[in-house]
């Protein structure tokens, strides 16, 4: 009676529910490829290669949302970010050597963390609900991206766009897949192991108690905005790499695919809640699930159809998942 | 008694929201090492002016002393800094971090928490549990540590014991006493008067907005109450009228029986009636299965057994339309969660009665306007904030949401705790009304956490205790000592066993 002993946490559904939330992704990507084995035996190291490449983009996009959305945000300029870095990089880049693009990097990445912190301003000041700042900064940026280059064209160095391409340390493990990573931890672990990580998951997750707790919550969501366009700034370039161009207007794809990256990543829309595996390994699916498609020879105007579908019932599985953890 | 210069002095602070003056000029003097008490009826200004205090909004005039130094704060943060922490009603606490987490955002020593969480007798509670999963009353205890371990000068308490069990309470006050003899002050928002009477030396009252008094506690319940309710001296003094018990009417079918009603670890067959024209109060500790009882009965969950009938008639109930339908009403303890809190009085009470969609035609705007004002006239709600019912203070909405099952029409009104953290002009209004609803025939089931209410507004009681009924009496035979009995589980003979 007199001792108030925590509610018992240890039941077998919010075990089950646990180990969903770390193991389902993951579990359904190697799903995913052993049901892409099946139904196209040659699938091998060269496609595993291929499939990383054209994800590390979506990845970094996916990346971009997650922090954001966590944040207790939500971010509609993603595409038109990558679009900026991707036609900067690749117009500054046109005639540069392979060391000099390195450099060049650095810089699209500071333009990158630049946007990222308008954007956090804009919702910060303003106090502007974050889906119209940003659509309205989405606005802005693809306006720029138009200014850098009117017409798809530029380029890097061979050098540079070979970077992702290949495994130079074992077949299965293709660069872009080591770069994906390097570039995402390169973010996320100095959020997540800091102060900062703590403020932008209490910003998010309930934004009262954070404030009455002594955060900062303008600050922790602009320092969002700011992660964000870097990933951005990864993104575009890794588009760059990936097309060989530079093209104003193809980033589109990238806004709302980042969200559904994340919905399907187990991020709460609401906030505060997941993490950036679930995201990362959604890209991938995201991008597996067309090479299949083309696989199976399914009509492509289907393709669309059927991704969609699946994205649905995955959300709904993990909704599921979610309901399970709210019983006792 | 002390010529030192007060530690807080506040003068003349306003603050206005919209159309609502929330406060008009409240001063309010603490002195150093002193436990203050700061009341008023609901809307009076308390919260209002503890967040102007802590720097959750800046007051529109007046000014603020800390030692003799002006100060205004900017955030909680600044406050804090400052030396000022403030435990509010709803726990500042972030429910996807972890304990241990929640700790390190306010940058407070995990030693001190620690420490403080043994005086509270919480230190079981798992630092690496996700606060979602903690129970609120726990939460409130954890937020309080907490605030106690970054050595405030100043600690606000308000409404620290709204929703703790009269054992925490024992040790919130104990850890309070010990915290001010280390010269520290304590600025202390309760209803309860026994509380301010026991822990406090003074209390500043206010009403409308505007301090209208500064008195010691000791004996002054008369003269606190008197301030707080202003020239209308007589709606206090009056003692609940004595009512004849009612006749027994066995030959007609209850309007609500419940039958060996269980649902999971919460619930082990409960059954009793409430019959027509009957207030039927239930009384128990927290966490005594009185919430899943409510909550079985309106709907919102299903029972795993037992039967819940409506006039006779034996009810399947699924979804909360389910009971509306058969004239259950769910007056739940959360008032947020029942309106809603960015549309108007007038929508939110309209709401439950257009709920169902009879035609597809407009609105009967007329109608809807005559209904909901005749609700809100007959429930004196404040609608000065009638624009939106978020700005309404807590007594204000939960008049809203009895007010919507008046114009809709109920058999059975469930009210969860309608009365926690409301002043006591609300509460008697809430007791009157329940009172003239019983009289017409229909019925109440009321559950309450403060005991003394269940004899004021009520005409017979039950207690819960783990899940069974353990006591049931008439309400003139349910004094607190008797309620406390067997709330505690303990029959008579036991009980005087245990005392003796």
């Amino acid at each position: 009676m007199t001792d108030a002993a925590p509610r018992n946490t240890g039941s077998s559904w919010r075990t089950l529910a646990r180990a969903g939330r770390f193991l389902g992704m993951p579990l359904l990507l190697a799903a995913s490829l052993a049901a892409t084995v099946a139904v196209h035996p040659d699938f091998g190291s060269f496609e595993i290669q291929s499939l990383a490449l054209g994800a590390l983009p979506l990845a970094l996009a996916a990346a971009a949302q997650a922090i954001v959305v966590i944040s207790g945000g939500i971010d509609l300029s993603i595409g038109s970010m990558i679009a900026v870095s991707n036609v900067l990089s690749a117009s500054l880049m046109h005639h540069a050597d392979f060391r000099q693009s390195l450099a060049l990097s650095i810089l699209v990445l500071v333009a990158g963390a630049g946007q990222g912190l308008l954007n956090g301003l804009v919702v910060a000041f303003s106090r502007i609900p974050d889906v119209v700042a940003t659509l309205t900064t989405g606005f802005i940026w693809g306006g720029v991206a138009l200014l850098i280059l009117e017409r798809p064209g530029g380029g890097a160095p061979a050098a540079y766009l070979n970077i992702g391409a290949g495994a130079d340390f074992w077949p299965w493990l293709p660069n872009a897949l080591v770069m994906m990573i390097v570039a995402i931890a390169a973010i996320w672990l100095p959020i997540r192991l800091s102060r900062i990580g703590l403020l932008i998951y209490a910003a998010g997750s309930d934004p009262v108690a954070a404030f009455r707790s002594g955060v900062n919550v303008m600050q922790a969501r602009t320092i969002a905005y700011v992660f964000s366009g870097i990933a951005c700034a990864f993104g575009g370039m890794a588009l760059t790499m990936t097309t060989g161009i530079g093209a104003p207007l193809a980033g589109a794809y990238y806004t709302l695919s980042s969200v559904a990256a994340v919905v399907i990543g187990g991020v709460s829309l609401a906030g505060g809640r997941g993490g950036m595996v679930g995201p990362v390994i959604a890209a991938l699916l995201l991008t597996l699930a067309p090479m299949v498609l083309v696989f199976l020879g399914i009509d492509p105007n289907y393709g669309q159809v059927i991704q969609g579908t699946l994205i649905v019932l995955v959300v709904m599985i993990a909704g599921f998942f979610a309901f399970l953890q709210e019983r006792k | 008694m002390n010529e030192a210069p007060p530690l807080l002095h506040i003068r003349g602070v306003a603050k206005t929201f919209g159309a609502v003056r929330a406060l008009r000029s409240a001063d309010l003097e603490v002195r150093a090492g002193e436990a203050h008490a700061l009341m008023g009826a609901n809307g009076a200004g308390k919260s209002t002016l503890v967040k102007i205090i802590t720097g959750v909004f800046p007051a529109d005039a007046g000014e603020m002393t800390l030692a003799g130094q002006p100060a205004a704060f900017r955030s909680p943060a600044e406050a804090r800094r400052a030396g000022i922490v403030s435990v509010y009603q709803d726990p500042a606490i972030v429910p996807d971090l972890t304990v241990a987490q929640n700790m390190r955002l306010a940058r407070v020593s995990s030693d001190k928490v620690k420490a403080a969480m043994r005086d509270l007798g919480v230190e079981r509670v798992d630092l690496k549990t996700v606060a979602r999963d903690v129970d609120f009353a726990l939460l409130r205890l954890i937020d309080l540590a907490r605030a106690l371990a970054s050595d405030p000068r100043i600690l606000m308490l308000d409404e620290i014991t709204a929703a703790l069990p009269a054992d925490l309470s024992e040790r919130v006050f104990k850890v309070v006493r010990d915290f001010r003899s280390r010269g520290a002050s304590v600025i202390f928002i309760s209803h309860r008067m026994a509380e301010i009477a026991m822990l406090c030396d003074r209390a500043t009252v206010l009403r409308d907005g505007i301090t209208v008094g500064v008195t010691p506690t000791k004996g002054a319940e008369e003269t606190i109450v008197n301030l707080m309710l202003g020239s209308d001296v007589a709606k206090a003094t009056t003692a609940p009228a004595a009512r004849p018990a009612r006749p027994e009417t066995a030959h007609e079918a209850p309007a609500l029986e419940v039958k060996d009603l269980a649902y999971g670890h919460a619930l082990h067959g409960v059954s009793f009636r409430v019959n027509r024209g009957e207030v039927l109060g239930v009384a128990a500790l927290e966490g005594q299965g009185q919430e899943e009882l409510f909550d079985c009965i309106a709907g919102v969950r299903r029972a795993d057994a037992g039967e819940v009938r409506a006039e006779g008639r034996v009810l399947k109930l699924r979804h909360p339309a389910d009971a509306i339908r058969a004239g259950l009403v769910l007056v739940p303890a959360n008032r947020l969660v029942s309106l809603l809190p960015q549309r108007s009085v007038q929508e939110n009470v309209a709401l439950a009665a257009f709920g169902r969609l009879r035609s597809w035609g407009p609105i009967a705007m007329g109608e809807e306007r005559r209904r909901v004002d005749m609700a809100v006239r007959k429930l004196q709600i404040d609608t000065r904030a009638a624009a939106e019912v978020r700005r309404l203070s807590g007594g204000n909405m939960q008049k809203v949401v009895i007010a919507r099952w008046i114009a809709a029409g109920f058999k059975t009104l469930l009210c969860f705790d309608p009365t926690r953290g409301i002043d006591m002009g609300a509460k008697k209004q809430i007791y009157a009304l329940m009172r003239e609803i019983a009289d017409q025939g229909l019925s109440v089931l009321l559950f309450t956490s403060e005991l003394p209410e269940i004899r004021l507004a009520c005409d017979r009681a039950i207690v819960l205790f783990g899940g069974q009924i353990s006591g049931e009496m008439p309400a003139a035979e349910a004094d607190e000592a008797r309620l406390l009995r067997a709330a505690h589980g303990l029959t008579r003979a036991e009980a005087a066993a245990a005392l003796a």
